[in-house]
């Protein structure tokens, strides 16, 4: 069996693996778990029985990281719960909303097919074979998704 | 509203956030070093001869090649020989290229950096060995190379060891020339192995 060098896949998947995790995690925090993807990658790269579907498994990999990272920040305190300001970003980021926290906090499917809808742009088909589930259910997770998503945007105004 | 909604989603976070390709790469290869994982590490550099790409293993130096070999083509080769876990990490070629900038300023006379044997075997190996052996400004024959090697009569398949040589300049190969006195060949085509030879006095500039 043949594997690509390593470099090979940094150059081919982190650009989009890259816009994966801002989607997921934010832009804070993607930089961090595209990292960790790639170490962890790294590490179990020569045991990889097969080269079939690389992508794809970075893909597994680089989720699992993200969900770590929502994790994470579902433990950590935040202060913006007790009622202050969390401190400006230094520049101005005209999405940072609290939109995608808001698609950071779905239940981890919607959020996985909001993510590859909207910022991977992908077919429904495709989101289904790489969640392992079928095309209307990934359609359907997506739309759940947004129903929640626009139920707490419209409560916020 | 729908539409508004699912505009934000697509345009934004990902959009306006820049991905830094060279930091990740440089991270990736620092933490793959400090952890072990990086069985191969290249850089570029850039000679008289053209750029080379140096590959680098934790045992040393495993590979030199000249421009007209595809880079993919090499580091697929080394995947399956040696390792896939190969990236980019001019630092960990920085012993090498350091000492190749010396020898073609004409203030260095042989090569102090460990080499990887691995991609050459049996009597190629030998063959390449005793080659590295060859001090600067001297130079050798086919069968002088193929005796030194063990096996006088096989100086056909010296040749063809010569020819294969993964790590040309750092091993010799441009030394060993036809009892003649014609040159020979050479795996960077001719007049890279004259260019050298002059390099090192053997030919008249």
């Amino acid at each position: 069996m043949t594997l690509p060098p390593f470099e090979t896949l940094v150059g081919a998947h982190a650009a989009e693996l890259h816009r994966f995790l801002v989607g997921y995690v934010g832009p804070a925090e993607a930089e961090d778990c595209l990292q960790e993807t790639f170490m962890s990658a790294l590490r179990a790269y020569p045991r990889l029985r097969h080269a079939d579907n690389l992508r794809a498994w970075l893909y597994t990999i680089a989720q699992r990281k993200a969900t770590d990272a929502v994790r994470r920040r579902a433990r950590r305190p935040t202060r913006e719960l007790d009622g202050l300001d969390p401190p400006a970003p230094a520049v101005p980021d005209p999405s940072d909303d609290g939109l995608w926290r808001r698609v950071g906090a779905l239940p981890a499917k919607q959020r996985t097919a909001v993510v590859q809808r909207f910022v991977l742009d992908l077919a429904y088909l495709e989101i289904g074979t790489r969640m392992g589930i079928s095309e209307e259910a990934a359609r359907q997770n997506v739309s759940a998704g947004l129903r929640r998503l626009r139920r707490e945007v419209t409560d916020d105004r | 509203m729908t539409d508004e909604l699912e505009r934000r989603l697509r345009d934004a976070p990902a959009a306006s956030v820049p991905f830094d390709s060279a930091a990740l790469r440089s991270a990736l290869a620092r933490r793959a070093a400090d952890e072990g994982l990086l069985d191969i590490g290249y850089g570029t550099y850039d000679s008289p001869l053209g750029s080379l790409t140096v590959l680098v293993t934790p045992r040393g130096l495993v590979r030199l090649s000249y421009p007209g070999e595809r880079i993919e083509d090499q580091l697929q080769e080394l995947a399956d020989r040696v390792s896939p876990r190969i990236l980019r990490a001019p630092e960990r070629t920085d012993d090498v290229r350091r000492q190749l900038d010396a020898y073609f300023a004409g203030q260095r006379s042989g090569f102090d950096v460990p080499i990887d044997w691995r991609l050459v075997r049996g009597f190629a190996g030998d063959v390449l060995r005793a080659t590295a052996r060859i001090p600067f400004g001297s130079v050798s024959s086919y069968r002088e190379v193929a005796t030194a090697a063990g096996s006088p009569n096989a100086y056909r398949a010296a040749g063809n060891a010569l020819g294969s040589n993964p790590i040309p300049i750092v091993v010799p190969c441009h030394r060993v020339l036809h009892a003649g006195g014609g040159l020979g060949g050479y795996t960077g085509g001719i007049d890279r192995k004259r260019y050298l030879l002059r390099l090192e006095g053997v030919l008249d500039a």
